[in-house]
């Protein structure tokens, strides 16, 4: 499943309810990675009071579909969640959450790697900062690998 | 006809999110840039074709959608 939210959402809420809603995973999925991807209230030294996130109606949401579909094809899931807010955002909401299950952890990390540098690096998503000086276009994403 | 559309510090550069433009046979999305825009196409700026990334040289077709946007930031 993959959906923009334009409202605050909690990610452990949402993982509650995906499983609850696929009790075909209950017994199955020995693994289950997750990252959630939260606004942080500073950004390059500055304090950063919200931030405005765009999208692109319709290319965005194709562009998350074929993600999770390549990371399914790619390794054995048995499911791949994401959800991605839109609109405006504060310090301290959850701005994506990922998660994939799979009877093992290689496959569930993985893939959960994979869907989270793809959407960072393609997804069509720009980010707007409202700083106490005004507002600033966020220019890029910073490496997904510390090393 | 074409559909053109700008996201984000591009929209804001143009003071526009979208506009329609008159094709020509063989027009690629640079040249659709140059209409659109006026000025040459800087290396940093994405496009996309129907909802899917494409390259510069890649030739549009009437009815197209064709969007220009800056490297993305979302996650």
């Amino acid at each position: 499943m993959i959906e923009l939210r334009a409202q605050e959402f909690d990610p452990w809420r949402e993982l509650r309810a995906f499983e609850t809603a696929h009790p075909e995973l209950h017994g199955k999925a020995g693994a289950s990675a997750v990252f959630a991807g939260t606004m942080r209230d500073f950004n390059q030294s500055d304090d950063v009071a919200a931030m405005f996130l765009e999208h692109y109606p319709g290319m965005t949401e194709k562009h998350l579909s074929a993600i999770r579909d390549s990371a399914m094809r790619r390794w054995p899931l048995q499911a791949a969640l994401v959800i991605h807010r839109i609109g405006e955002v504060r310090p301290g909401d959850t701005i994506v959450l990922v998660a994939a299950w799979s009877a093992h952890r290689a496959a569930a990390f993985d893939a959960c790697r994979f869907i989270m540098e793809d959407l960072k690096s393609k997804a069509p998503f720009w980010k707007k900062e409202r700083l106490r000086s005004g507002e600033r276009w966020v220019d890029s994403n910073t490496p997904g690998f510390s090393n | 006809m074409i559909r053109v559309k700008f996201f984000a510090s591009l929209r804001e550069q143009f003071g526009a999110a979208e506009l329609d433009l008159p094709t020509r046979p063989g027009m690629s999305v640079a040249e659709v840039w140059n209409a659109a825009a006026g000025q040459p196409l800087p290396d940093y700026v994405l496009m996309a074709r129907n909802l899917e990334y494409v390259q510069s040289d890649s030739v549009v077709e009437d009815g197209d959608e064709i969007a220009f946007f800056p490297p993305v930031t979302g996650g």
